[in-house]
């Protein structure tokens, strides 16, 4: 496993190697993680891969977070290995869904699904992949199922219709809402007014 | 006779197809028998995992794991357990961390044994899965003896597992360990040196190294095409540093190979098994950080801050600090990991699954590409994909 130091010194290496590319990195876990720009990723990657001191030659995932108060709302984060030194690296850039993300397909080949599951979830796009269709989401799906506004249940369900001899859409209809308990306490700081709360105001009105 | 314009041909290999192991729409695009194109469509199992466990408390999380790759639940838990530790920061006792590996393995061996016979089946040997399918059985009656579920275990818990092993379980693995390569000895007489299964395994999807590490595989695709890297001796978790075992690599990178890889890897697994026994010291399996873990059911019955302690644990769950984590285990099927971004709430702001199928899956095009349409069972059979975690 590779320890602390080793990671600072591939973290600055990185650094060095890249200087227009890649300002910082910060080792927190046992993990090695740098910030980039969106647009210099393939140039970023490419060196990674390339260079006899970094070798990372497996691209593990690529995987997308939602921040929706950002103006940039979207993480897109590659984690690559190099089976070579045994280190993980972690790269982090930032999206939102107007302006694509270079697609890295053609560094690492196994980028394909990864980058069309975010598009697919995210709505994230990247620029110059081959193919970037949906991938898990049902053929004709609509928005983006991973956004922290998209509700859990969805918008539509669908069924065997009779009558129509298909299968149709319809509106979610809920027997019971979903239960999201807020686990809260008063004591914490609510930065919400608490149920109950707002009648106190009220009585001083009066 | 006039010159005729042959049409490449279009077929769907699935959604129900006996070979396409799970839910898979394989659109194969044939010039005559010979595969020029071939695109998976998955997603037809997808219950979008990755959005539930967003919003559902760490512990609730964990069920989720065995409904991945459903044929070797508990290494899935594992990686998730692990992350969540790294987050907390959490150690788990010895004895914990024994039983873990030792149940890892036994799911490794549940895997290998379901691949390695529905590999057979795919390419005609029916007996096999008939042989293996006992065996799983068995296994399986050890999942069940610790948690009480054949297969959905939920066992594995943040700071260890959730019981203790149940007296004479151990004699019971280890007697089974006795017997289990009577069993391997007859499906490999069958299958092995058998001619037409080596006909159509051999030279069947090879993969080099450099083509194994542009398409993201991981475990057993990898170690078939001559690489020697497991996560395991790479970078051990738990207590695999203390086990003596060897990774095992295939020469060729075909089916083949990959197919007798597997069977060795068992009996490796078999070897983990028996030290995992021989060495377990006594002890606690789960950590006792009552933050994290709930209280002993003895303590619930007689201790009021306990039973308290235990109905926020399992209603609110435990908060787990800011952070971002990545924890990957050696799955069965290649490298499983998960990224965990917590943001100090009770619940995961993030969890992405890398499932190792899917990196599997999505190289089926460039394998399939120049063979024959009867290697496609063949090849999928030995990517060893199970929708479960492909399409998540």
């Amino acid at each position: 496993m590779s320890n602390l130091e080793t990671l600072n010194d591939m973290g600055q290496a990185i650094v060095g190697a890249l200087e227009n590319e890649v300002h910082e990195f910060t080792v927190a876990l046992g993990e090695l993680t740098i910030t980039a720009r969106a647009d210099k990723i393939v140039s970023i990657l490419t060196t990674l891969r390339d260079d006899p001191n970094f070798k990372f030659v497996q691209l593990t995932d690529i995987c997308g977070v939602d921040y929706p108060e950002r103006s940039k709302r979207f993480d897109v984060v590659y984690h690559l290995l190099s089976l070579k030194h045994n280190v993980r690296v972690r790269i982090k850039t930032q999206a939102d869904d107007e302006i694509p993300v270079p697609s890295v397909v053609g560094v690492y080949p196994s980028a394909n699904w990864y980058e069309r599951e975010v598009w697919d979830m995210y709505g994230v796009m990247f620029d110059g992949h081959p193919d970037l269709r949906r991938l898990l989401t049902d053929y004709g799906f609509q928005g983006h199922p991973q956004r922290k506004d998209f509700p859990l249940t969805g918008y539509v369900e669908l069924r065997y219709s009779e009558e129509e001899r298909r299968v149709v859409y319809e509106p979610v209809k809920l027997q019971q809402e979903f239960r999201d308990f807020d686990f809260m306490s008063p004591w914490e700081g609510a930065k919400y007014i608490l149920p109950g709360d707002e009648k106190a105001e009220e009585g001083q009105e009066s | 006779m006039a010159e005729v314009d042959i049409k490449n041909y279009n077929i769907n290999f699935g959604p129900q197809h006996p070979a396409a192991h799970g839910v898979l729409r394989l659109i194969l695009e044939l010039d005559g028998e010979v595969v020029e194109r071939a695109d998976p469509h998955v997603g037809l199992l997808h219950r979008g995992t990755e959005k539930l466990i967003e919003n559902k408390t760490y512990l609730q999380a964990i069920p989720y794991f065995d409904r991945l790759d459903y044929v070797s639940p508990m290494n899935q838990e594992h990686a998730f357990c692990l992350a969540i530790e790294k987050l907390l920061e959490l150690e788990v006792p010895e004895r914990g961390q024994y039983i873990r590996v030792l149940y890892a393995e036994i799911g490794r061996i549940l895997n290998h044994i379901m691949n390695v016979t529905a590999h057979g089946m795919d390419v005609g040997a029916l007996t096999p899965i008939l042989w293996g399918f006992e065996e799983r059985e068995l296994l399986m009656e050890f999942y069940e003896r610790v948690c009480g579920a054949r297969l959905h275990a939920n066992y594995f818990r943040p700071g260890g597992v959730h019981q203790d092993l149940p007296e004479g379980l151990t004699d019971d693995i280890l007697r089974w360990c006795d017997n289990f390569p009577n069993t391997m000895n007859d499906i490999e007489t069958l299958v092995t040196e058998n001619r037409i299964f080596k006909q159509r395994n051999v030279d069947i999807g090879k993969v080099t190294a450099e083509e194994c590490y542009a398409l993201g595989f991981t475990g057993t695709m990898l170690r078939g095409s001559n690489v020697p890297w497991d996560l395991r001796k790479a970078q051990p978790y738990d207590v695999y540093s203390e086990m003596d075992f060897d990774v095992v690599v295939g020469k060729n990178g075909d089916c083949y190979d990959r197919f007798v890889l597997r069977i060795e890897e068992m009996y490796q697994s078999m070897a983990i098994i028996r030290q995992c026994i021989e060495k377990m010291p006594k002890g606690d399996v789960l950590s006792a950080d009552h933050t994290v873990t709930p209280p002993r059911r003895t303590e619930i019955k007689t201790s009021m801050e306990a039973l308290i302690q235990h109905f926020k644990l399992y209603t609110e769950g435990f908060k787990v600090p800011e952070g971002e984590v990545y924890a990957a285990v050696e799955a069965p099927k290649g490298e499983f990991g998960v990224y965990l971004v917590s943001d100090g709430s009770n619940k995961p702001y993030r969890c992405k699954i890398r499932a190792p199928g899917y990196a599997h899956l999505q190289a089926m095009d460039h394998v399939a590409k120049g063979h024959m349409l009867a290697d496609i069972p063949a090849l999928m059979g030995s990517f060893d994909i199970v929708f479960g975690e492909v399409d998540r």
